[in-house]
């Protein structure tokens, strides 16, 4: 498999807070892979020096090609990052939701996009007019995973997803998360305080510790070894 | 007598909806520039009086018709606008609202001096495209310039109502108002959306100077009160809806014709011309008090 994504001693920081200090990894095309960690590990800055939302210092290549600017630019080189706590244009509606995703995109086949979304997601080709405030926390997620993916990411970057959403729903959003991974080669790099099902969904796994990377192997081993699953991942 | 008080009153309407149909575009201009950078923007009229002079300039200085001169007016204001958020706003837009305010109120000073010491401060003529005309319909005695006026008023609103709501760039312009840090996730170049506001908003302002200038005569400080008129426009429909700009810019203008209307009946007799003004403000402090989201907006919600 080729590397699409490389970070390579990435580091960044809010103001005087340093965030990350040394974070390598590498997300290949059409895997899933998951950062794991406690609070304050630097999970989300990861995500956020990947999108160009903080800035950083190190090496972060796509497909080859240094990542550089804001999260304009990274949206233009193809990566979708879905924020903690949903990130859908909460005045908007269904359908504009998803017309933003594409907003990127020159070509015309934003429609046909739009009815491929509703095969994963019925609700929302029905529902298009309803203004996105006013979905369910579970609605918003996977709204938020649909406007993602009207971009035709090269990669998707997943923060929190599980994030105050009852366990079914949780289930229910990994489970599309794979299917679109299995069936049209999705590559997601994503973020969860819950390892136990990131584990489940996900390849491969980096574990943080403040701000670096402490282990990393593939989902299986990790999930399979106690010590690491007690002094880790606690569960 | 009461047939005569009828078409009084009906020709008050219709130069009150004439009147409101300025107010609301420059309300909306209040509108659009208040959702995005956050702030009022003080100097919407004095920019609004800027276009006209430059319309007026292209007219009687350079033998224009009025057409063209109106388009140019227009593209010039929309540019000036973008350039005006590139070089003085976006540098302060991180900081304060307080100082955005002030570099508004920097800009009406700066623009109003720059009018006087170009064109001097005495009044000029600006023609109306409609002529000075009067018909009668049903008795109802209109001037063609409150018809033209409420028309193309109405014509500019319902084009920025499409622009907004059918357009990807309409679409990536209420994103980037709404929710900056999302739309730049999504790719939306929020800065330039913001700066697109400034030049739709000066665009707005040159439209509604230059259906003022023909009434009111076309002087350095022409759109003072209008723009106050637009402030309680704004705040009576919500600050933050467009629609409520419209129906609040034409509610105010047929409001204060009403006035004076019963006034000639002895109900309000107090009321005179004078008192228009004032009236406007009573409007914004009243609104403010018992329903500061106004007609149309929503209670605010503030971001901890």
């Amino acid at each position: 498999m080729t590397t699409l994504l490389e970070l390579d001693r990435v580091a960044a920081r809010y103001g005087p807070v340093q965030a990350l200090t040394d974070v390598s990894l590498v997300v290949r095309e059409g895997e899933v892979v998951a950062v794991l960690g406690a609070n304050g590990a630097g999970k989300t800055t990861t995500l956020r020096a990947i999108s160009g939302t903080v800035s950083r210092t190190g090496g972060i290549e796509l497909e080859g090609k240094q990542l550089k600017g804001g999260p304009e630019a990274a949206a233009r080189a193809g990566i979708a990052h879905v924020p903690e706590g949903r990130g859908t244009f909460v005045d908007l509606t269904v359908t504009e939701n998803l017309r933003l995703g594409a907003y990127t995109r020159r070509d015309g086949s934003v429609k046909a996009d739009v009815k491929r979304i509703g095969e994963y997601f019925p609700w929302m080709v029905e529902r298009g007019g309803q203004r996105a405030g006013t979905l369910s926390g579970g609605e918003q997620q996977m709204l938020a995973l649909g406007r993602a993916l009207m971009s035709r990411p090269r990669l998707m970057l997943l923060d929190e997803p599980s994030l105050g959403l009852a366990p079914l729903i949780v289930r229910e959003f990994f489970r599309i998360v794979r299917r679109l991974n299995e069936e049209e080669g999705l590559t997601v790099l994503v973020v969860e305080q819950d390892a136990r099902i990131a584990l489940a969904a996900s390849s491969r796994a980096y574990v943080l510790e403040v701000g670096r990377v402490a282990l990393t192997g593939t989902s299986a081993e990790l999930s399979g070894d106690e010590s690491i699953r007690r002094s880790y991942l606690g569960y | 007598m009461i047939v005569a008080a009828f078409s009084d009153f009906m020709q008050q309407v219709v130069s009150g909806l004439a009147s409101g149909g300025i107010y609301a575009l420059l309300a909306l201009a209040l509108v659009i520039i208040h959702r995005s950078t956050g702030v009022i923007n003080f100097a919407q009229g004095e920019m609004a009086t800027l276009s006209t002079y430059i319309a007026w300039m292209l007219i009687a200085h350079h033998g224009w018709r009025y057409g063209p001169a109106f388009v140019a007016t227009l593209a010039l204001s929309f540019v000036g606008g973008v350039a005006i958020h590139r070089v003085v706003i976006k540098p302060v837009e991180r900081g304060s609202v307080l100082r955005i305010v002030i570099v508004t109120i920097g800009l009406l000073v700066a623009i109003n001096g720059f009018v006087v010491w170009e064109w001097g401060g005495e009044p000029q003529q600006l023609q109306s495209p409609f002529g000075t005309d009067t018909f009668s319909v049903g008795g109802v005695i209109v001037a063609a310039h409150d018809i033209g006026t409420i028309v193309v008023a109405l014509g500019i609103v319902v084009l920025l109502w499409a622009l907004f709501q059918f357009t990807k760039l309409g679409l990536a312009l209420r994103a980037a108002a709404v929710n900056p840090e999302e739309a730049r996730l999504v790719g939306v170049r929020v800065s330039w959306m913001l700066a697109l506001g400034w030049g739709l908003a000066a665009l707005l302002g040159a439209v509604a100077g230059m259906l003022t200038a023909p009434t009111v005569g076309l002087d350095p400080n022409m759109m003072a009160a209008v723009l106050i008129y637009s402030f309680a426009a704004a705040v009576l429909g919500g600050i933050d809806s467009p629609l409520g700009a419209v129906v609040g810019g034409l509610l105010i203008g047929v409001l204060l014709n009403m006035l004076s209307y019963l006034s000639q009946y002895g109900i309000f007799d107090w009321f005179t011309e004078e008192l228009r003004l004032p009236m406007a403000l009573l409007i914004i402090l009243g609104v403010l008090l018992v329903r500061p989201q106004g007609i149309f907006g929503k209670p605010e919600v503030k971001r901890v």
